[in-house]
């Protein structure tokens, strides 16, 4: 701490257990502890003097953003420094010509659409968080959003980062120009979850504004019926601009919550968007209802006008707070499968709310397979909570044995770290190790985090008795 | 089929410390710096390993040829989104990945990278290993598959890899306009802020070219929205497969700025492609100049085929970022035997 003082000012470095109490998780609050010391820089120079003190200590460190990540990535280290980037707030400049926005990373994604608007142009990874979360955060998570099956994630929209490595050196990944020399380091560090650099500067993509939008909200009174419509509308060729489908379970939490006007009689709705032209919508529009009616859509309504649009939309990003409404907690799974075995997944995790007896509302990025199956809780009892836990770690290891992933965007981070051990066999993980270390030597920056250690894994192994990779080679994993 | 013969194979090189150059159909043995090292032939090792149109998704072996991978993709009403370079009628699906290169298509649509969902490798210390996966979404663990887009075989040899894939446009359509440079630059931008199906520019000797493509009404609203004249006989192909006379020259440099950086005053003839993002230079110029006004535009420039790289292909890195290369190459292949070299030449 008095080495942060020395140049930072008081306000920027919070021990009091009353400063630190706010930091003490992020979004998933089921996973909680206190920072030694908080520290919020303001400038480029005082990140990098933070780190540097902190590496001449050998002293751990963890960056955060708004702290709504969901898999325990900002989760302070209880001997260390929580980095909080939230003072980076500035957009930098928005260069319409050149498509481009460069932003500071503290500075929240729904922002940069917004300052983006004038010029016609947005930013197109939305996360349901899109009005707290970070552009860092997003970073390094990847993260995703509901139109990201037309314009893809994080990942395909960031084009620069600049910042320290955890010794304090100046990087530079990725160019404004295509194709920056070298390996692509700007793809290894996005989704890096904090632990290969900090990110003190993005460059991200600006798109043209569509012309126009509209949505179908279509009704199926049959869970994989849904599902088998999401694969006829790519099978006939059209990638819509966002395709989404929510559960009767979660249509009822969200109705209650923001009166989207979802049918409730329907076992499952989808959500079906296009954006162009107006004609071209109109065209995709009747095309797609062609397609969703033959796979057997019950009843379909489309968007009259902009205001229905984002109707039908807020109930989707606004389905975790409105479970969270119904269940004094939840636990948002994330895994991704191959969209011809949900209704396979969707069976599985039908029986598991029997045997663990908890209820378990999905929404489900449809057209890109990623799965969030919202498991109600209550932590206050622990047996519950433990409960919860082994629903989850089921799931995910469900979603790797059909050949999908334990983390299509919220990340590994504390939560899904055994997962781990059941994708990516020990000579995978050692090379992540490795990787790390050619970032970070010591494991100072966000030390313990989403790649697990091979000793946590076997005894992961152990406890669980089944499901670790190493003893099932012969599974798909890739 | 199995990795064992290349398992076996990188771990007696390893163990003699013989380099190897890895290798499909030897179509890209032009680009980066000079092959050197036994050479390690991926074409035995071929075969879609699964596809399955409504997942959009292909997995394939390194050894596939890439005519092939297309072929089945447009059987299927679907393609490969960035229109990958082949350079010659034996390339490989695995090269294609491993030099990263893509076609005119990919200022809009997105690179080869960005496709890229999963990789089977089989690193230095000859360990087949798996990262990634055949879904969209994928976040577990460091994106070890898009690293190795573009690593030209440096860190690992690609064995098998996933590529995302999207259905084919409704409609293609090529429009061609006069004017210099200047205002082409200028046009591009301009229609690149609006929501036009824009799908692949190039200008060349006053002569600029614009490929629409999408639904029909859109294409038909950006032909009002373009003018010039429609084409029959587009030059797409000539472009990407370098078999325009323009291309004919060497040594050839591939500049890549910021789209809006203004012309660049280099001696010799110019092609641009990607909305002013891509500059092909067809001129002897000294290196040096070459490398700075690339520089100066907030870009980089490749010696993309020359007779004589002592230049260097690729530009130089920043110190930091250099060492993590040197530490990345050193954690995939400790004893350096993976194509030494050919990216950059201490490593
Ligand atoms: C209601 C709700 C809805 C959500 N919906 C979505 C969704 O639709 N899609 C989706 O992908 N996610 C979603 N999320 C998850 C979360 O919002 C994202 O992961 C988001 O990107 C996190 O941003 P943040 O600023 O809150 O980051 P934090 O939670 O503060 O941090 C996330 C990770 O990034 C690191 N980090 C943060 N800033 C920096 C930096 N400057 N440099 C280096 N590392 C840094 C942290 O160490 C941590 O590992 C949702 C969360 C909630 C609570």
């Amino acid at each position: 701490m008095n080495a942060l003082r020395a140049f930072l000012p008081a306000r920027a470095v919070l021990h009091e257990e009353e400063d630190t109490r706010p930091y003490e998780c992020d979004g998933l609050t089921a996973y909680r502890q206190l920072p030694m010391v908080v520290a919020l820089p303001e400038t480029e120079e005082q990140v990098q003097r933070v780190l540097q003190a902190c590496a001449a200590l050998g002293v751990p460190v963890v960056p955060r953003g708004a702290g709504t990540g969901l898999s325990g990535g900002a989760l302070p280290p209880g001997d260390g420094v929580l980095l909080s980037m939230a003072k980076f707030m500035r957009v930098l400049r928005v260069d319409p010509r050149a498509r481009v926005a460069i932003v500071q990373p503290g500075v929240r994604n729904a922002v940069i659409s917004e300052v983006a608007a004038p010029f016609g142009l947005f930013y197109a990874p939305d996360p349901s968080s899109q009005i707290a979360c970070t552009i860092g955060g997003n970073v390094s998570e990847n993260s995703g959003g509901v139109h990201c099956l037309k314009y893809g994630l994080t990942l395909h929209n960031v084009l620069r980062l600049r910042g320290y490595t955890v010794e304090g050196e100046p990087i530079e990944l990725g160019s404004e120009a295509p194709d920056a020399p070298g390996y692509d380091l700007l793809a290894l560090a996005v989704g890096s979850e904090g632990m290969l650099m900090v990110v003190t500067e993005v460059a991200v993509k600006l798109l043209p504004l569509p012309q126009s939008a509209r949505v179908i909200m279509a009704s199926f009174d049959d869970v994989e019926k849904a599902g088998q419509a999401v694969a006829a509308v790519i099978a006939a060729g059209i990638i819509p601009a966002g395709l989404e489908m929510m559960d009767r379970p979660a249509t009822h939490a969200v109705e209650q919550f923001v009166a989207a006007g979802y049918d409730l009689q329907a076992a499952a709705i989808l959500l079906c968007e296009s954006d162009g032209t107006p004609e071209e919508v109109d065209d995709e529009v009747a095309r797609m209802m062609a397609v969703l009616a033959q796979a057997g859509a019950a009843r379909m309504t489309v968007s009259r006008d902009e205001a229905e649009r984002l109707r039908f939309w807020s109930g989707r990003k606004a389905a975790f707070p409105a479970v969270g409404r119904i269940s004094p907690d939840y636990y948002c799974m994330d895994g991704t499968i191959p969209r011809k075995r949900l209704g396979e997944v969707l069976r599985f995790i039908a029986a598991m709310e029997k045997k663990y007896d908890l209820r378990c509302p999905n929404v489900f990025h449809a057209g890109d397979g990623n799965l969030h199956p919202l498991i109600l809780f209550d932590a206050n009892s622990a047996e519950e909570l433990h409960r919860t836990e082994l629903f989850a770690a089921e799931v995910l290891e469900k979603c790797v044995e059909v050949g999908g992933t334990i983390t299509g965007e919220h990340g590994v981070g504390m939560e899904k770290i055994n997962q781990m051990c059941v994708q990516f066999r020990p000579d995978e993980l050692e090379l992540f190790h490795s990787i790390k270390r050619v970032f970070d030597a010591r494991g100072l920056l966000n030390p313990g985090k989403a790649v697990p250690t091979l000793a946590r894994c076997a005894e992961y192994g152990r406890t669980r008795g089944r499901g670790v990779a190493a003893a099932h080679p012969e599974l798909p994993r890739f | 089929m199995t990795l064992e013969p290349f398992q076996t194979r990188i771990r007696d090189a390893a163990q003699r410390g013989v380099a190897l150059r890895l290798r499909g159909g030897g179509t890209k043995d032009f680009y980066g710096n000079e092959p050197r090292g036994e050479v390690l032939d991926t074409r035995a090792y071929a075969g879609i390993v699964s596809y399955e149109p409504t997942e959009l998704v292909i997995t394939a072996r390194c050894g596939t040829s890439l005519s092939e991978v297309e072929r089945i993709l447009e059987e299927n009403g679907q393609c490969l989104p960035f229109e990958p370079p082949h350079f010659g009628a034996g390339a490989t699906f695995g090269g294609c990945i491993a030099a990263g290169l893509s076609g005119p298509r990919a200022a809009s649509a997105g690179a080869l990278r960005d496709f890229v969902l999963g990789a089977r490798i089989v690193d230095g210390r000859g360990r087949a290993l798996g990262f990634g996966g055949q879904v969209i979404k994928n976040v577990a663990g460091y994106d070890v598959s898009r690293l190795l887009a573009g690593s030209l075989g440096t860190l690992g040899l690609l064995a098998e890899a996933s590529l995302k894939v999207l259905p084919r446009p409704a409609e293609q359509l090529t429009l061609r306009l006069e004017m210099p440079q200047e205002r082409a630059l200028e046009a591009m931008q301009r229609w690149a802020s609006q929501p036009l199906p824009l799908s692949a520019t190039a200008w060349h000797d006053g002569e600029l070219f614009v490929r629409l493509s999408g639904a029909a009404a859109a294409v038909r609203a950006g032909v009002a929205k373009i003018g010039g004249e429609p084409l029959d006989a587009a030059p797409w192909l000539a472009i990407r497969e370098q078999s325009h006379a323009f291309f004919s020259a060497s040594p050839l440099w591939r500049i890549a700025v910021p789209p809006v950086a203004a012309p660049l005053a280099l001696p010799g003839a110019q092609l641009l492609e990607w909305g002013g993002a891509l500059r092909w230079l067809a001129a002897a110029a000294p290196a040096g100049a070459v490398r700075d006004a690339a520089q100066r535009a907030g870009g980089h420039a490749t010696l993309f085929r020359a007779r004589d790289k002592s230049a260097g292909v690729f530009a130089p890195l920043a110190p930091t970022v250099a060492r993590l290369h040197r530490g990345l190459k050193a954690a995939f292949d400790p004893v350096g035997i993976l194509n030494p070299g050919r990216m950059y030449p201490e490593f």
